[in-house]
């Protein structure tokens, strides 16, 4: 028809801007950012054993640097997500096998695996700090 | 790759406060996404104020009180206001669900009643989203009964216990709470099909009468349609008849994992 409108460019409705965040989205989100954390871990990883594998200097400089405050905060977090993430693994194993999708076992599952890693890494930690003495 | 903002004709902008109406005592304040194609502007959100004395308790008869009194170009869907036919699906206090179901009291954030179109969907006016592209991937599915030996002499008889695995499967109104809620869908919708499309890929996968079992699973077997689905379980929390596209999404995997081994 030669007389109609031109098409209107319709708006995109709001989404993330006003979506309530629900704890099993939020864990869903963490565990992609953990997941990606873990590329950058794996950087220090292997940093850590090239510099053990060349000389002491090297090595010296690394140690230096992971055992700062600083580089104790980065391990801590790497832990946390390393563990975090493989809870979630965990989980999502479970539900591969459709076990825990009800309303309360869904929640019950994302919880504990958020508090497992969490106490996990605490005493990991804690048992690292007593043998390192 | 996700767009996580809104394009610039999205975003939204103050809108208009409507007066409170006269002698009223006890008042409900909603704030509803509003966006005409007409006039050229950007999305904004008007305010309003519902007199819950002369209005019922659901969020769907405070949105008609406000057409009918307030102001009546709002424009909505809404057809049975009893949760059976899906129409007036929409985003409100932060979650998918139906209007006419769900008491303005559930779904207060602080005293208000926020209202906004389902998400990531192109607007058509007001809270009426453009279901076009939901429905096609419906259509996709091929949401019939598929056979291939000769039809029986009456209807295609099922027993009780075959009848009884469709359960939490048949009861779907295509309201597009559950795939609108879904970040996953968000991202990627024009790819994966969807909580609800793929509740109902299960629904035939699981029609013990229907014998085109193999070429569904073949259709669904692909990066997207079916496994951009990342267990995030918004749609569970979302569907307003208590459905559980999860769960339904996962024993299709299991299917597809089950007949290759």
């Amino acid at each position: 028809m030669a007389d109609s409108p031109s098409r209107v460019e319709r708006p995109l409705s709001p989404h993330l801007q006003i979506y309530r965040p629900l704890f099993t989205m939020v864990m869903s989100i963490v565990h992609r950012i953990t997941g990606i954390g873990l590329y950058f871990g794996m950087v220090l990883f292997v940093w850590w054993l090239l510099a053990a594998a060349s000389t002491p200097s090297a090595f010296a400089t690394y140690s230096s640097l992971a055992g700062s405050f600083i580089g104790l905060l980065v391990l801590f977090g790497f832990t946390w997500a390393m563990l975090h993430h493989a809870f979630g693994g965990v989980r999502h194993f479970i539900w591969d096998f459709i076990h825990g999708f009800g309303p309360q076992e869904r929640m019950l599952l994302t919880q504990v695996s958020l508090a497992g890693s969490v106490a996990l890494t605490v005493v990991l930690w804690i048992i690292a700090l007593a043998v390192k003495g | 790759m996700a767009e996580f903002t809104l394009p610039k004709n999205s975003q939204i902008t103050p809108g208009k406060v409507w007066p409170k109406p006269a002698a009223a005592k006890k008042l409900t304040e909603f704030r509803i996404y509003r966006w005409n194609p007409d006039d050229g502007r950007n999305p904004r959100i008007d305010t309003y104020y519902v007199d819950r004395e002369d209005c019922g308790p659901m969020v769907l008869d405070g949105l008609i009180y406000i057409k009918n009194k307030i102001d009546p170009t709002l424009t909505f869907r809404r057809s049975c206001r009893e949760g059976v036919c899906g129409s007036c699906a929409m985003n409100i206090g932060g979650t998918n669900t139906l209007a006419c179901t769900k008491g303005m009291d559930e779904v207060l954030v602080k005293g208000v009643v926020n209202v906004y179109p389902l998400p990531h969907m192109a607007v058509v006016k007001d809270l009426v989203p453009d279901l076009t592209h939901f429905y096609a991937q419906h259509a996709s599915i091929e949401p019939w009964l598929q056979t291939d030996s000769a039809p029986p002499e009456k209807e295609w008889r099922q027993s009780k216990e075959d009848r009884e695995k469709l359960d939490g499967l048949y009861e779907c109104i295509l309201c597009a709470c559950c795939s609108t809620s879904c970040p996953s869908y968000w991202w990627n919708g024009d790819r994966y099909l969807g909580p609800a499309v793929l509740l109902q890929a299960t629904r035939w996968l699981k029609d013990s009468r229907d014998e085109r079992t193999g070429s569904r699973l073949d259709n669904l077997e692909d990066p997207f349609r079916l496994y951009r689905c990342h267990t995030i379980m918004n749609c569970a929390q979302a569907c307003p008849k208590s459905l559980n596209p999860a769960k339904a999404i996962a024993e299709v995997k299991k299917m597809m994992v089950e007949r290759h081994v």
